[in-house]
């Protein structure tokens, strides 16, 4: 590492390496110098002269936020001249800045309003008429107020250099300077929000956020996101057990702060008019709300008769609940309904990629890796648009640090602009010569490669004689956790065999089963007709498999519970509960019931999630994860690959069955119908 | 969209002009050129500067708003420019303007009926020493009076 450079801020000693910037020397010591247009990892503007300071031996007085410090350089940040320059500025800034703050969303969060009060002078000589503009709705989700702009271009900057999308720019020119939209009067974009969280000032404005609260009045729940498997840490702003928004602007989360329209808006499933809020029983060929302690003594006399009249059970898990519902629904399925018959969804091949991976050097990545590594090669993924947290990574780590991508997809992706180098199809073998080059690297791979493909990969990987990093894409927020949880026929928890035959999906809702119990997924999506002799389906809405139901189990959302989960680079997070919709209990909470009432309670314990967690850290492979990460809501990576992946004899694990739903950015498999902002903008682009 | 040759081998020339990557360089002048030959700047000749120059359209109008010498609008064949700043103002350049205004029947940035003149009150054009100047299209015009304006204007409307 070069050696620091020494420097003196407000007579302070500062040492810092070269090319630092004085804001963010400044920031080392404790020393604030106010901006607005400057902004970590963006690139520097300089437009808002706030951050002027006096450095000795320049003439003028120089934004800090665009001079990089050097040796012996002498900087004072609060002098007569610094506070005058600072009041000018926000004199000007407030010129015609509107007096709305009492109705503006960002009143109490304002970085505007907090400069004032800071920095500015409590009158202004100004006395003209101020320029108004009246405001612009440029999408579903963003609206533009253009008089509250102050023209720092922190959304344009960041909608082109960190979302790549570049749909904002500025048009015209001094004080009628304003955003613009990319097309026309609108955008079309990712609807991300990026460019709303990040605006220091009130002028974008969300539609699903402004003018319902105020900052002040909520509570601010910090959870993961239940929508794709990427893991984005978001924090709700809830008030009266109603979620208001979305964001992560305290950078927690293996995110920072980057969320898609899906972490930050399509949170609002929770209170759709179709969310169940009542335990609904077939009485008469139709199913009848009726009270808890009846559906599920319901359900449980007939698990127990079943089982006493030998009958077949199947168990359908889902990608969304938490390990800790996974791990206490196979362990129901295998300890009490004594059967093998559970699976899920399969969206990814985790498993052979473990099994391939043992006694290699190759690794499992994490989120940080695709920022860290000198190179990426993206295999099969359109990454932009299923995995967009990943997609921001990379985008940012070639932004930054130069990273080389490679690109293998079947069809034109947006890495494409800026690969080092695109294949179309599956041919990752031509790029031997150029990967073998590279110091290190990080694959990701998503459905298209399983099984034998997958297996030709890693000894791919292996063959370039470079440290090579995996990451497996997967679809939902806990389709790794439900494999890591065994709901499979073929492995336990842990990828421990289960030595024993046993139905998937496919087979168990084709089979007469005596009894078939569904835990938050839809297998009878698309005029499946059930065959199962008794259905007991757990589920937030009446999907296609709950209308077929003998009893559905309102179930709470991952907003409305604690727990963990598991991204699809095996990253483990907490949930933690941020509202309660009436009626509705968590899958935990049912399954617990359902045990007591069968009188099984204490073959599987209780069904609080400390405990069941506590037992997954013990007996499954890869998750003796450290707590004190956990409980401060950081995220800790799994790493079940300690050896081969037996598959006893008789038991066939089958990758044919796995598939991607290959959401977009707007959808998110069943769910994604229930959201009202998700369909608002498909709406949006329909009507367009 | 198809320009003339001439055009097209202007801007074959200045996007050689530039490092590669960096084509955008080459935004205003072709602007500017393709503006002279369709006489405005339209949503299409946005979408091929972009195309050609490798940014979107968005930045193409971030440009194109920026400056005052690029239109959205036709001129007229005769774009009366007339200088208003320090100097020129100082030898009554603003009665200038005025009358400019009022033997045309426009104002500022409009066009007469017959699509011949247009008007547009401009900041300095360089020509403070020879005040009051006006620009007709690329033309100069020194120590303009009223009276030589009008023969002009006159001179120009014959030529039509």
């Amino acid at each position: 590492m070069a050696a620091l450079i020494n420097l003196t801020i407000d007579g302070r000693a500062v040492k810092v390496p070269p090319q630092t910037l004085v804001i963010d020397a400044a920031k080392t010591v404790g020393i604030e110098i106010p901006a607005f247009c400057y902004y970590e990892g963006l690139s520097l503007a300089a437009a808002c002269r706030m951050c002027l300071v006096e450095v000795e031996k320049m003439p003028k007085m120089m934004t800090a936020c665009t001079l990089p410090v050097s040796e012996g350089m002498v900087v004072r940040t609060e002098t007569e001249q610094v506070k005058q320059a600072r009041k000018y500025t926000l004199e000007f800034l407030l010129t015609n800045h509107p007096l709305d703050c009492p109705v503006c969303d960002k009143g109490g969060e304002c970085e505007l309003q907090d400069m004032a009060f800071r920095y500015g002078a409590g009158e202004s000589r100004y006395t003209e008429e101020k320029v108004h503009t009246p405001e612009k709705q440029f999408s579903p989700v963003v609206f533009f107020d253009a008089p509250r702009c102050i023209l720092c271009f922190r959304c344009v900057r960041v909608c082109n250099e960190g979302l790549g999308v570049g749909a904002l720019g500025v048009i015209n020119r001094g004080v009628a300077s304003e955003i613009a939209p990319n097309v026309g009067d609108h955008l079309e974009c990712d609807e991300c929000g990026a460019c709303i969280d990040i605006c220091p000032v009130g002028a974008l404005t969300s539609g699903a956020y402004r003018y319902h609260t105020r900052p002040w009045e909520m509570t601010h729940t910090g959870t993961i996101c239940t929508h794709c498997g990427d893991g984005c840490k978001t924090t709700l702003g809830t008030r009266n057990d109603q979620i208001i928004r979305g964001n992560n602007r305290d950078r927690s989360g293996i995110n920072g702060e980057f969320l898609c329209i899906k972490g930050r808006y399509a949170f609002d499933f929770y209170d759709h008019p179709e969310r169940l809020q009542s335990p609904l029983l077939r009485v008469n060929g139709k199913l009848e709300e009726v009270s808890w302690a009846k559906a599920l003594q319901v359900v449980a006399q007939k698990f127990t008769q079943t089982l006493a009249d030998g009958g077949s059970f199947g168990v359908i898990g889902s990608n969304h609940t938490t390990n800790e519902e996974n791990f206490y629904l196979q362990k129901f399925a295998r300890q009490v309904l004594r059967t093998n018959h559970i699976d899920h969804h399969r969206t990814g091949d985790v498993v052979t990629l473990l099994d391939a991976l043992s006694g290699k050097t190759t690794q499992l990545a994490t989120v940080q890796d695709l920022y860290e590594r000198k190179a990426v090669l993206v295999l099969g993924a359109d990454l932009a648009l299923e995995h967009p947290l990943l997609s921001y990574q990379v985008r940012a780590n070639y932004r930054h640090h130069q990273a080389h991508v490679y690109v293998v997809t079947p069809q034109e992706v947006r890495e494409d602009k800026y690969a080092a180098a695109t294949v179309r199809g599956r041919d990752y073998e031509s790029l031997r010569d150029k990967l073998k080059a590279e110091p290190e690297l990080v694959i990701l791979f998503d459905d298209s490669y399983k099984g034998e493909d997958l297996r030709k990969l890693v000894d791919f990987a292996e063959s370039l004689a470079i440290p090579v990093k995996f990451i497996c894409l997967l679809d939902y927020a806990n389709s790794r956790g439900a494999v890591d949880m065994g709901l499979t026929p073929e492995l336990l928890p842990g990828y421990q065999p289960s030595g024993q035959p046993g139905m998937h999906v496919d087979e168990m809702i084709t089979a007469e089963l005596s009894a078939l119990w569904v835990v938050g997924a839809n297998p009878l999506k698309g005029a499946v007709q059930r065959k199962a002799g008794f259905l007991v389906v757990q589920d937030m809405f009446l999907t296609e498999t709950a209308q077929q139901a003998d009893v559905v189990l309102p179930a709470a959302s991952a907003y409305e519970k604690n727990g963990t989960v598991t991204n699809t680079s095996g990253e483990v997070q907490r949930l933690t509960r941020a509202v309660n919709t009436m009626g509705a209990k968590p899958d935990l909470e049912i399954m617990g019931f359902l045990a007591r009432d069968m009188g099984a309670a204490a073959t599987l314990g209780p069904w609080v999630p400390e405990t069941v967690f506590a037992e997954i850290r013990q007996t499954v492979r890869g998750y003796e994860i450290p707590m004190p990460v956990m409980a401060t809501g950081g995220a800790a990576q799994t790493v079940p690959v300690k050896g081969r992946i037996v598959v006893d004899s008789g038991v066939e694990f089958r990758p044919d069955l796995i598939h991607s739903d290959h959401n977009g950015l707007f959808a998110s498999g069943t769910l994604g119908r229930y959201s009202k902002v998700l369909n608002s903008v498909l709406e949006n682009r329909l009507n367009r | 969209m198809t320009f003339s040759p001439q055009l097209e081998a202007r801007f074959d020339k200045l996007l050689k002009s530039y490092p590669p990557g960096r084509q955008r360089s080459a935004m205003v002048p072709m602007l500017l050129y393709a503006q002279d030959e369709i006489g405005r700047i339209t949503d299409e000749l946005v979408n091929e500067v972009a195309t050609r120059t490798g940014c979107t359209p968005l930045q193409v109008n971030e440009v194109l708003s920026y400056y005052s010498m690029l239109h959205t609008k036709p001129l007229g064949k005769y774009h009366i420019q007339v200088c208003t700043n320090i100097s020129c103002l100082l030898r009554d350049g603003d009665k200038l303007y005025e009358h400019t205004c009022k033997k045309l029947g426009i104002g500022h940035k409009e066009v007469t009926a017959d699509g011949q003149f247009s008007v547009e009150e401009v900041e300095c054009i360089g020509a403070c020493s020879w005040a009051p100047a006006i620009q007709v299209n690329y033309d100069f015009h020194h120590h303009v009076t009223p009276e030589k304006l009008d023969q002009l204007l006159d001179g120009l409307g014959k030529k039509q």
